[in-house]
């Protein structure tokens, strides 16, 4: 057998290894306590590496074009750019204090961060790397969303109780709408036509229509055996084709999944403790979750509704975002 | 008005008029909320105790103001402080019949129990709601319960029962009790007889520390003897003001933990909580008032939180519908403890988990993970509806008899 020959049956080998032929994929996890990214294979879950960055990592969001990772290095006031290929930090973004989470506008180029001391939202530049805008909103601003239309962007604040949604053109707040005890979390219907806040201690998760801004819907949870004030829903993810809207219930250890069209909750799945943000496979085949207590990330099945493995991480896994 | 204050008012106008969301803002309304203290006199220093906080309570009034204020510009509502420390022998009652008179409805109080009666008696307070942040008293929650008095501030009954919870838990459960010789450690000391008995544990010695004296130098000789001739798992002790407490450490006869007001103690707030996004509020505090968040300050920041949240949800500043809102069912607070906080319509207590912390950490909190309640886990720390002194009828839905 000649060297070509080997060659070609590695790359096969390497082929049937992967389900269905799917491309390869790769979850990003930053453990707060740790100061590391944790970067797994998507399918298998194996480790792939861990990357040292700054002190208390916590938002991650893959750039544009999937060669960069920014980080909140919440404790480094300061919003870090891992290059994917070389694992090192190339550069830093003028965050404001305190960066908690942000959201990428489908452009690619500004992002829109929370900065939870000063009740501000800073929107920022990545190519110029300076902060474009700084946004007052409520108190402890958290969640942040970005429709995909890129029109709207909302933020959460969580001692205020509201969500304040931010008009992308010009930066400027346009209606502020009350929501129930705070609210963790945002994420805009693949069409843009609701939002979702979650609100940890009021227990629901509010669906505000886009066009009136006013709350449609407020989705309440109930397991069997788990106190309702357990019941707390942290992170959202809107399937894009597909019935399904999933939310992480932080201290009740599931994850309900929900039907978009009914609000009905469907089933809730056991996952690992304290769950806390969710993010799909580029097709939309698996659903990670990092699981902050149990120091791990749950690996959902998005078409059979069941979690298929638990792969450990650093210490408190806290976001995550999945490239190729 | 005073003139800076003026000052402040415009600059934020100037800032509001910028934004069209902000448009609320036109017909802007003040809602004035009082905090009233009296300085605790200061005693003789038996111990190393640590400095006392500068502007305890109010400095996390404060911050509450601000977050309020933060909040209301969304929606043409603003808050202003009254704030009125006197000195240890001040008038309390004119102090508060002054602030009712600029047309204050809400009054933070970081008082003593007697005095703070005095105030929710006076005919003043009628239409007036007393937030008492100053006194973990249990006769206030019981007997001498008041309609128009709400305690943000845990009594000593909850304390002691989250630290029961704990210690039952471990199954550290043969108490050896240490009371000293204030009213309040003997308050103290009940409240931790009542939580032995409610969670199964046994207070198997008591002794009283009667020693007046400054023990810094004799507490080597004298607490091996004192501890001497009893079995028993851990040390409670019964010293609020921490004249003598720090001593039990590392010097009994048996090798035995120490906890209460000492050692492992039960608290509202302390510094080392960080999580359910506590680290926040550690954060801003510290960055307010220069130094770290005592209970005082959590309970007055969340007292005056409750006027702001009751602002916000019925979008009105008028006493009427706030005083509903706060006795209604749809009363909840967030407040960095990982669940909502809500009144209990009984006694108009506070619900809240409890930190047991040690001197520089945080150990665990309360309700304990196994101790059940038909309602609400919270309800297992204190006086629970069957068990209430409290008479007045329970205030649903507002309608409180007042």
């Amino acid at each position: 057998m000649g060297t070509r020959q080997i060659f070609r049956n590695t790359v096969l080998a390497f082929l049937l290894a992967l389900p269905n032929g799917a491309l390869a994929t790769t979850v990003y996890v930053s453990n707060e306590k740790d100061n590391t990214i944790t970067v797994l294979d998507g399918q298998s879950g194996e480790l792939k590496k861990t990357i040292s960055v700054g002190q208390r990592p916590r938002g991650i969001v893959l750039s544009a074009d999937r060669k960069a990772l920014y980080i909140c290095a919440s404790d480094d006031d300061t919003i870090q750019v891992l290059d994917l290929k070389t694992a090192k930090i190339t550069h830093t973004l003028p965050s404001g204090d305190d960066p908690e989470t942000f959201a990428l506008h489908p452009n690619g180029r500004f992002l829109y961060v929370s900065n939870e001391d000063d009740n501000l939202v800073t929107v920022i530049d990545v190519e110029k790397r300076e902060a474009v805008a700084e946004i007052p909103v409520g108190v402890e601003p958290e969640g942040i969303g970005i429709s995909p239309d890129g029109k709207w962007a909302i933020a959460t604040s969580e001692t205020t109780n509201m969500a304040h949604w931010i008009d992308t053109k010009t930066n400027a707040l346009v209606k502020n709408v009350l929501v129930d005890s705070r609210p963790r979390y945002v994420a805009f219907t693949p069409k843009a036509e609701e939002a979702w806040v979650s609100a940890e201690i009021g227990g629901k998760v509010n669906v505000i229509d886009s066009a009136s801004h006013e709350i449609v819907r407020r989705i309440g949870f109930a397991i069997p055996g788990i106190e309702s004030a357990k019941l707390q829903p942290v992170g959202i993810a809107h399937m894009k084709d597909g019935p399904w809207s999933f939310v992480a219930l932080g201290p009740a250890n599931h994850v309900a999944v929900i039907d978009r069209k009914t609000y009905a909750v469907e089933k809730y799945l056991l996952v690992g403790s304290r769950v806390w943000n969710l993010a799909f496979s580029p097709d939309g085949k698996w659903l990670y979750t990092t699981n902050g207590t149990s120091n791990d990330v749950s690996i959902i099945d998005v078409e059979a509704l069941k979690v298929r493995k638990s792969v450990a991480t650093g210490r408190f896994p806290w976001g995550i975002d999945v490239g190729p | 008005m005073a003139w800076p204050a003026c000052l402040a008012y415009a600059l934020l106008s100037l800032t509001i008029g910028e934004n069209s969301a902000f448009a609320a803002a036109a017909e802007k309304t003040t809602l004035q909320i009082g905090f009233l203290a009296i300085e605790k006199a200061p005693a003789p220093a038996l111990s190393n105790r640590e400095a006392t906080p500068k502007g305890l309570g109010l400095q996390g009034a404060q911050l509450a103001i601000r977050d309020n204020g933060t909040t209301g510009k969304f929606l043409g509502q603003s808050f202003r402080l009254e704030a009125v420390v006197l000195p240890a022998d001040g008038d309390a009652l004119r102090a508060f019949r002054e602030l009712v008179a600029k047309g204050v409805r809400h009054v933070v109080t970081l008082l003593p129990a007697d005095r703070l009666l005095q105030l929710a008696d006076s005919p003043e307070a009628k239409n007036v709601l007393l937030y008492n942040v100053g006194s973990a008293d249990d006769h206030l929650r019981n007997e001498a319960c008041r309609p128009n008095l709400l305690h943000v501030l845990p009594s000593r009954a909850m304390l002691a029962d989250a630290l029961a919870q704990y210690l039952v838990r471990k199954r550290w459960s043969r108490w050896f009790l240490v009371v000293g010789p204030r009213e309040a450690d003997r308050h103290f000391a009940d409240a931790i007889r009542r939580a032995a008995s409610r969670f199964g544990a046994r207070i198997v010695k008591e002794k009283n520390w009667t020693y007046s004296h400054d023990a810094r130098r004799t507490a080597a000789a004298e607490v091996p003897l004192f501890t001497q001739g009893a079995d028993y798992d851990l040390l409670l002790l019964a010293d609020e003001r921490g004249d003598f407490g720090e001593y039990f450490a590392y010097r009994s006869w048996k090798p035995r933990p120490i906890a209460g007001t000492q050692g492992l103690t039960p608290t509202a707030w302390h510094w080392t909580h960080e999580q359910w996004g506590a680290a926040q509020l550690q954060r801003r505090f510290q960055k307010h008032a220069g130094r770290r968040m005592q209970p005082e300050d959590y309970a007055a920041w969340l007292a005056i939180r409750a006027v702001g949240e009751a602002a916000t949800r019925t979008g009105k500043t008028d006493f009427p519908p706030l005083r509903k809102y706060l006795f209604g069912e749809n009363f909840a607070l967030q407040g960095f403890k990982g669940q909502k906080l809500t009144l209990r319509p009984w006694n108009h207590q506070l619900r809240q988990p409890i930190l047991l912390a040690a001197p520089k950490a945080l150990v665990a909190s309360a309700p304990q993970e196994g101790f059940l309640h038909p309602k609400t886990t919270l309800d297992s720390l204190g006086y629970d509806a069957p068990e209430s002194g409290c008479t007045f009828a329970p205030s649903k839905d507002g309608k409180t008899e007042n």
